[in-house]
């Protein structure tokens, strides 16, 4: 799990506002949320002397394997399908209260995010996640009820 | 347009929402069941398989030896059934008073006399729609449903939106485990996990009942009071509780006595009121239960006798192996080689066997006669009991090659 600090110490912190945010703190929480992308600081781009921490950062912020734009990794070997993340998905209940919200089949399956198929967990929709976007927030409602542990999110 | 359901026989949830891809004639996905209901449903449909001695024969020779068996013997045994529809365990019911014969299900060494307590209006019951509507704490004592029944928190008891329950799980329910080591449902239920030893439960249970009465908790096992008192005074907030009692309590007391005494305590001590569901594990053990009690009294371990019926402990699988009172053995859906005891399981090497089951078992590698089934639910439709007493009737969702239980015992009754 990376956190802001983290990213800040991998910057010039100089503080030259070339990227458009007012310092190189605003810059790393930029780098967090993926609005922006290391390659939006001119200098750790450019100068040689921050290649390795330029490396670095792309290697922490930059999309993990196998992980969903929001960071979002299901190990299917150890899902079993018991679908509670499904259920307690706050915007799954919200897009579709009478169906997963209330523990049934989806009945609309459109916004969605988790469903279980074929006796595992698959995500689609991420972009509905609250932990995606400009607003986001750190819920952790599928990642509490796992028993198994099989979801993660990367940051 | 109105989707198109099946039930799953995977459990004893029998869970009635799932979604099936069909590719040609095999179930190609699954929607919404857990990985138990998707193995479970996607069981390789076979032919049908008639074998005497381990050889190929044709339906008619199998049902014949079968028969033959089953009228040689003086006292055969009937067992298994949990995976069997209701209409198919009428018909074993039916053979067996013909046959005057012993008929036994795995609930003898397993939740039978909960089962009982409950038909006999011993604990108050409930449905699990009631649970999710109303239930503000699930309590798991001795049952591991994350793993046992995959979907159980999900569709029922913890973590849905019901009538009564509409800001969900983190502020309107409480679940709590008690186990003797952390499962995966003691995981979710976090800090509401209480850790006893093994054989601890009638002690624990004691204990409860001091801290729910006021007094203070003690044990030999030195579980901290303060602890035990906090999770009386859970209880004792309850509007609507429910315990799900498993194997683990079911095996660790010498009778129900304990669990009676908590019940009325908490039904006294409570908001609200205390409701008890047995955790079955095979999709239609408490059908048979209901079915046999409902015809004679008892919900295992009978002997048809001319009319009559004995009940007790000796007329259960595992006595009556034992004791070697039974000459021939009709086992439908079950596997008691493989899950019986070893110095009880090999004395039905001794005795013809008669096996009808949609896998190839031990018990069907070593059976005189050996009939391959319709997989229920899958192949074959019918109605089974639900672990709530709820009957849930179910469609098959492909085109059976292989005839159901309910049809071989027909024909063996027919045969007879």
């Amino acid at each position: 799990m990376t956190n802001a600090m983290e990213l800040y110490q991998l910057l010039p912190k100089t503080n030259c506002k070339e990227c458009g945010k007012t310092s190189c703190m605003a810059f790393a929480v930029a780098l967090l949320s993926r609005e922006l992308t290391a390659d939006d600081c001119p200098p750790l781009k450019n100068e040689p002397k921050f290649k390795e921490k330029y490396e670095k950062i792309n290697e922490l912020a930059g999309p993990a394997g196998g992980a969903t734009e929001t960071g979002l990794i299901v190990h299917e070997e150890l899902c079993f399908g018991c679908g509670n993340c499904v259920v307690a998905c706050p915007v799954n209940v919200a897009n579709d209260p009478y169906g997963v919200g209330s523990g049934n089949a989806p009945k609309k399956n459109e916004k969605l995010i988790l469903t279980i198929e074929d006796g595992i967990v698959k995500a689609q929709n991420v972009d509905e996640c609250r932990r995606f976007g400009k607003n986001k927030i750190l819920c952790t409602g599928c990642i509490v009820t796992c028993p198994v542990e099989a979801i993660e999110f990367v940051v | 347009m109105e989707k198109e359901y099946y039930v799953c026989t995977g459990c004893g949830l029998l869970c009635d929402d799932i979604e099936l891809e069909m590719e040609k004639d095999l179930i190609g996905k699954v929607h919404t069941a857990c990985r138990v209901g998707v193995a479970h449903m996607k069981e390789s449909p076979g032919e049908a398989e008639y074998l005497v001695d381990g050889k190929k024969v044709d339906e008619k020779t199998a049902i014949e030896e079968a028969a033959s068996v089953l009228k040689a013997a003086r006292n055969p045994l009937i067992f298994g059934l949990g995976t069997s529809t209701n209409e198919a365990q009428k018909k074993a019911i039916e053979l067996a008073e013909k046959l005057n014969a012993t008929l036994d299900d795995t609930s003898s060494f397993c939740l039978g006399p909960l089962i009982e307590a409950i038909l006999q209006e011993k604990f108050k019951t409930c449905t699990l729609d009631d649970v999710r509507n109303k239930a503000d704490i699930s309590f798991f004592w001795g049952s591991d449903p994350a793993d046992s029944h995959p979907r159980h928190l999900s569709k029922f008891s913890y973590f849905p939106r019901g009538q009564e329950k509409q800001r969900g799980w983190e502020e309107e329910r409480t679940a709590i485990a008690v186990d003797i080591r952390k499962s995966h449902t003691a995981k979710i239920c976090g800090n509401e996990f209480y850790q006893v030893p093994p054989g601890g439960d009638a002690e624990f249970i004691e204990a409860l009942i001091a801290g729910l009465s006021g007094k203070l908790p003690k044990t030999s096992f030195k579980f901290p009071p303060k602890k035990l008192l906090e999770l009386a005074n859970i209880l004792k907030g309850a509007r609507f509780g429910v315990i799900f009692v498993g194997l683990g309590l079911i095996y660790s007391l010498e009778n129900l006595e304990p669990l009676i005494k908590l019940m009325d305590t908490l039904n006294e001590k409570a908001k609200g009121d205390f409701y008890l569901i047995p955790m079955v594990g095979h999709y239609n053990m408490r059908g048979f239960n209901e079915t046999l009690f409902e015809k004679t009294g008892f919900v295992n371990s009978v002997k048809f006798e001319e009319g009559s019926v004995k009940h007790g402990p000796g007329y259960s699988v595992v006595e009556s192996l034992k004791a070697k009172t039974v000459d021939a053995a009709l086992i439908i859906g079950s596997d008691p080689l493989a899950s019986l005891p070893h110095s009880i399981a090999k004395q039905l090497l001794e005795i013809p066997l008669i096996t009808i089951d949609p896998c190839e078992t031990l018990s069907s590698r070593k059976a005189k006669v050996s009939i391959r089934s319709g997989v229920s639910g899958v192949e074959a439709g019918g109605s089974a009991t639900r672990m709530d007493g709820v009957q849930v009737p179910f469609r098959p969702a492909i085109d059976a090659k292989r005839p159901s239980d309910e049809e071989i015992l027909s024909k063996l009754m027919e045969a007879l």
